[in-house]
């Protein structure tokens, strides 16, 4: 339990990887770590493809992600047409990719491939916990 | 060059907006069409392959209520799923059943009654095909996935929402010779550029549409097929990749990396290389895919995909003709059907039997079909 909190509807409650959002709560976007082989996961797993370990640690990342892509969505899925228009990007951590939103304060001449970003955690009318990008 | 299974019987329901029928129907509909082509009839066929994206339909099960209805029963039968691309999934599976000698021929049979659920359901479902814990959340579609792509082509190549529209141009001048397609108007530059934008930089007409259809293509091996078919064409190579469901686990979005493996694969098996190509069916959900597929397919360098379409050389009478039946841009994209009714196209062109928008002296053809946004890709090439 815990994860239907995660972002504007959740489809999954029951999860191994729940903590992430205490971590949310916290104001923290964490992945998590294979401890047998260090290797990073974004989104977090609880068992690693790698070695097939399942002893993870939860670990920040830090600093100015880059932008790699970004859409203007006109139409959405059942349940997000309030929100419509909305910015969907995906951006690298230093090799670490994220999916999400882009801040809704940023105009469309702001919005470029390549800008730096960081992740701002923030709570949505109803309690909801998600991130979001904004400019670094 | 293997020369062990054979396509001898090809058919395909029209695609519509909405399939005044039900799903056995329409099932029955491509069927029919593929035996009478193959000149066979059921106690000929070893068993079935049920094609479909399940989530659309209201029966459980279907492939063993369209088996029931084609006269299918008692050979075996089951179900493939993997979206967009069941269908070609369901060729690379009857390969198999026909290599291994389980079968000597195999009905592959994909269908999709979009309209079976109504249009919140539709929407409701649309957001639930992307990773469901860490990307629906944000209330993530199909267009907006393929959006990125070409945001993120445009970015790196410099290509342009024109060189877009000009594939969207060419698809409409083929989908108004193709009589089984949903879409047959025309459309100029101006009135794709001008429409309104689904998911920036995506507008209306580079959009494919949901449609109802069904597609049927009859397999045999060597012996089977030499002895009842007089115009065998033959599966001469076949690929098949996958890639993340989630973006975070893609290398780059100016191409898709499932694609380009399972180019390698069918080509290698094939013996063949892109230039070999003389007609080519691309999964074109929306005009970025086209765009990357002439770059995942090695027609073009790596970001020079915009010039094959801005030269006019995936026209027929160009280099490598591209989806002259009208593509899924024009035709629709009835999901589990769409593969099977590419390469019924790609075997009309080798066969010399694909009227209006033949390509003349076609031998060698390839069918580039994707599920998902890239989560998996399947490529077949054929030959005479």
């Amino acid at each position: 339990m815990g994860f239907e909190k995660f972002g504007r509807i959740s489809f999954t409650s029951q999860t191994k990887v729940s903590e992430f959002v205490d971590y949310l709560e916290q104001g923290e976007l964490r992945a998590t770590r294979c401890r047998c082989c260090e290797k990073v996961f974004f989104p977090p797993r609880a068992d690693c493809a790698s070695c097939l370990g399942g002893d993870m640690e939860w670990v920040g990342f830090n600093g100015c992600g880059t932008l790699v892509s970004f859409t203007v969505v006109n139409y959405a899925p059942t349940g997000f047409e309030g929100d419509v228009p909305y910015t969907l990007a995906l951006a690298d951590f230093n090799g670490i990719k994220v999916f999400g939103r882009l801040s809704s304060k940023l105009s469309m001449n702001e919005i470029k491939v390549g800008m730096k970003v960081k992740i701002d955690v923030i709570t949505l009318p109803g309690g909801q916990i998600t991130y979001q990008f904004n400019a670094a | 060059m293997p020369k062990d299974v054979a396509i001898i019987g090809v058919g395909q329901s029209a695609f519509v907006r909405s399939y005044g029928g039900s799903i056995r129907e329409l099932a029955f509909e491509a069927f029919r069409e593929a035996m009478k082509d193959a000149g066979i009839s059921a106690v000929d066929v070893g068993a079935s392959i049920i094609c479909s994206a399940p989530e659309y339909d209201k029966q459980r099960s279907p492939a063993g209520l369209i088996a029931e209805y084609l006269g299918l029963n008692p050979q075996p039968t089951f179900m493939v799923e993997s979206v967009c691309s069941s269908s070609t999934t369901g060729i690379r599976l009857g390969y198999s059943l026909i290599k291994s000698g389980l079968h000597d021929l195999v009905v592959v049979l994909g269908f999709q009654k979009m309209s079976e659920i109504s249009s919140a359901d539709s929407q409701e479902r649309m957001g639930r095909g992307a990773d469901i814990m860490w990307e629906a959340p944000f209330g993530t579609m199909m267009p907006a996935y393929y959006a990125m792509h070409a945001q993120a082509h445009f970015a790196r190549y410099g290509s342009t929402e024109k060189d877009l529209a000009l594939i969207r141009v060419k698809s409409s001048k083929y989908g108004v010779l193709n009589d089984k397609a949903v879409y047959r108007k025309e459309v100029d530059l101006e009135q794709v550029l001008s429409a309104s934008a689904v998911a920036v930089p995506l507008k209306r007409f580079d959009c494919c549409a949901n449609a109802d259809g069904a597609s049927c293509i009859i397999m045999a091996g060597a012996g089977k097929a030499k002895e009842i078919s007089k115009k065998p064409v033959w599966i001469l190579g076949l690929g098949s990749a996958t890639a993340s469901m989630t973006l975070t686990g893609r290398g780059s979005l100016t191409g898709l990396n499932c694609a380009r493996l399972a180019a390698q694969q069918a080509y290698e098996m094939a013996g063949l290389k892109p230039g070999d190509i003389d007609v080519a069916e691309v999964h074109d959900c929306f005009t970025i895919a086209e765009l990357m597929a002439y770059e995942d397919l090695g027609f073009a360098e790596p970001g020079r995909g915009m010039d094959l379409i801005r030269e006019g050389q995936t026209y027929i009478g160009g280099k490598i003709p591209v989806n002259v039946d009208g593509g899924l841009l024009s035709k629709g994209h009835p999901i589990g059907a769409t593969g099977g009714s590419q390469v019924r196209t790609v075997v009309l062109q080798l066969r010399g039997e694909a009227g209006a928008i033949q390509v003349p002296g076609a031998e060698i053809g390839l069918v580039h079909n994707i599920g998902g946004v890239g989560v998996y890709g399947n490529v077949i090439i054929l030959g005479r």
